[in-house]
């Protein structure tokens, strides 16, 4: 589905300030494959998804998504099949319009023409929709989406995100901004959309019991590589002591708990 | 007098309405509207000192505007210059334009060439009174331009423009450039204040090249001064309140210009006054900001 070959990222190169974030990573995303990936700030797990989603281009190596390489094409050109939730609520989001035209917009990608699509049976399509958040947002309809909480916009965000079809959906620490109980009704939302779809998913956490949880493979990286990679049944058996033993193993450092490791 | 001020009102109007569209919605604050109010104005002239008719002389306005914000928006989109400097910068060269238009002339007068005003006053003749025939049919051209827009803006494209000034991230997500809708945006703009000059210089008589200075401050009042008039999110209610505060500015400007010199004011004022209405606006919105959130 997703495949990153020989792939580095350079900031400033040329300069003094030169900084490899990510170096010569390899990587094959499977179709229907729901991968966590987690790491120390710096690691590079957002550049992975900056240059998977073309906000960045890569200094070095290819991208490729199905067949096609996409390592030139802009970012809008690939968000017609990829899916980006961010961390900042705001993000997803236009708070000035209301919740329906928000529904709107993102109903469909690409392109938009003069045509008005929002009716009575798209209004009642997305309440139903909304009915599954079960935060009432069904009833609010007419709303700006600015008079929401951080967690309920999220959530919309995520539906939205999911209506819209996505062949690829990456979610970049998308709970951290939300307070404990919302972070969790918004990652258990997540998991039920994702199975129910059967989305290709890449997902960053800052919580290892999360990123064990959830997906069926595991990433670590640190220092722009990717130095841990569980799949399948060896993931089930993970626990958050097993990871970071691993990641000591291959580190040589020594770390008293998972805060030090994700601080 | 007062059909005056809600016919230049409603002229204006439709030049505020542009101002709207780039200032409110795209968040594209584009100062082209200096240049491409008079280029509406000068297109309108050569065209009836010609004989081509209002008609064509409307569209071509139009077409004119709509060219002058794809250059800013170009500018802005290709060389990653800042919304204002791509403005100034179309605004400069549209002055020389304008003049080019005119065959080297700064101004010309359409006091004795057929234009809408004396189309109007022909076909209504005998039946009502000049002025409330302008006035009609102003009022006319204004809600069709206005209806136009609120109809535009409920279009899935319409709703894309939303979504860019608030959050251009979402365009870019849905798989949109926001280069493309940001060229279209400010060309409907532009175009809508190009057609506002056309109009604008048959009522006055004549077109001048001089006519958009600091109009962009002035539709820009007029959009603050709505504001304050209505509060909604519903777009035919945004759209009318800027049309009604158009109306008001033009009735503020009216008392400034007949009644100022009771305070030694002169219609060199104006233009002062425009600018501290933005200001006294910007503040009162400010103060109303910092109490809400108190409360």
């Amino acid at each position: 589905m997703i495949q990153l070959s020989n792939i580095s990222k350079i900031f400033n190169g040329g300069t003094h300030n030169a900084k490899t974030v990510i170096k010569g990573l390899n990587l094959n995303i499977e179709k229907n494959d729901f991968v966590t990936i987690i790491g120390s700030n710096g690691a590079g797990k957002t550049t992975l998804f900056n240059l998977i989603s073309g906000n960045m281009f890569p200094t070095n190596g290819t991208v490729s998504v199905g067949d096609k390489d996409v390592t030139d094409d802009a970012e809008y050109k690939r968000a017609k099949y990829i899916g980006r939730i961010f961390q900042d609520p705001l993000l997803g989001t236009a708070s000035t319009m209301t919740l329906e035209d928000n529904m709107m917009i993102t109903y469909k990608k690409g392109f938009k023409w003069l045509k008005i699509s929002l009716n009575r049976k798209k209004r009642s399509f997305f309440k139903k929709e909304l009915l599954q958040l079960n935060m009432g947002l069904e009833n609010r309809l007419k709303e700006n989406v600015s008079l929401l909480s951080g967690g309920q916009r999220q959530a919309l965000t995520l539906l939205m995100t999911v209506l819209s079809k996505p062949e690829i959906i990456l979610l970049d620490e998308h709970t951290a901004a939300l307070d404990p109980r919302n972070a969790s009704i918004v990652m258990d939302l997540t998991a039920k959309f994702i199975e129910q779809h059967s989305l290709t998913t890449m997902m960053i956490t800052h919580n290892m019991q999360h990123a064990i949880d959830y997906g069926n493979r595991l990433l670590m990286m640190d220092g722009g590589e990717v130095i841990i990679d569980v799949k399948g049944e060896k993931k089930k058996q993970l626990t958050v002591e097993k990871l970071i033993a691993m990641f000591n193993d291959i580190r040589k450092k020594d770390f008293e708990n998972d805060e030090v490791l994700l601080a | 007098m007062l059909e005056g001020i809600f016919v230049e009102g409603l002229i204006y109007g439709i030049m505020a309405l542009g101002v709207f569209f780039t200032f409110r919605i795209l968040d594209f604050p584009d100062l082209t509207v200096d240049g491409s109010f008079p280029m509406g104005a000068v297109i309108m002239a050569v065209c009836l000192e010609n004989n081509m008719g209002i008609f064509l002389g409307t569209i071509l306005a139009f077409s004119g505007g709509v060219l002058a914000g794809f250059v800013t928006a170009a500018i802005h989109n290709k060389l990653k210059v800042p919304h204002l400097l791509a403005g100034i910068l179309t605004m400069t060269m549209l002055y020389s334009i304008n003049i080019r238009i005119l065959s080297n002339r700064a101004n010309l007068p359409l006091m004795n060439v057929k234009n809408v005003m004396s189309f109007i006053a022909e076909k209504t003749e005998g039946i009502i009174s000049e002025e409330y025939a302008y006035l009609i049919f102003f009022i006319l051209i204004v809600l069709l331009i206005k209806l136009l827009l609120d109809i535009f803006f409920h279009t899935d494209m319409g709703l894309i423009f939303g979504a860019l000034g608030d959050n251009q991230q979402m365009v870019v997500n849905q798989g949109i450039s926001p280069d493309t809708m940001k060229m279209i945006g400010v060309g409907l703009s532009n175009g809508l204040v190009a057609l506002s000059g056309a109009f604008a210089a048959q009522y006055l008589g004549f077109a001048d090249v001089n006519l958009g200075q600091g109009i962009v401050i002035s539709g820009l009042a007029s959009v603050m001064l709505g504001e304050f008039l209505i509060k909604s999110n519903k777009i035919s209610i945004l759209t009318l309140r800027v049309i009604l505060g158009a109306i008001l500015y033009k009735a503020i400007m009216y008392l400034g210009r007949f009644y100022g010199y009771h305070i030694n004011m002169t219609p060199n004022d104006l233009k002062l006054i425009s600018g501290l209405l933005v200001i006294v606006s910007l503040f009162i919105a400010n103060y109303k900001k910092i109490k809400g959130r108190s409360s």
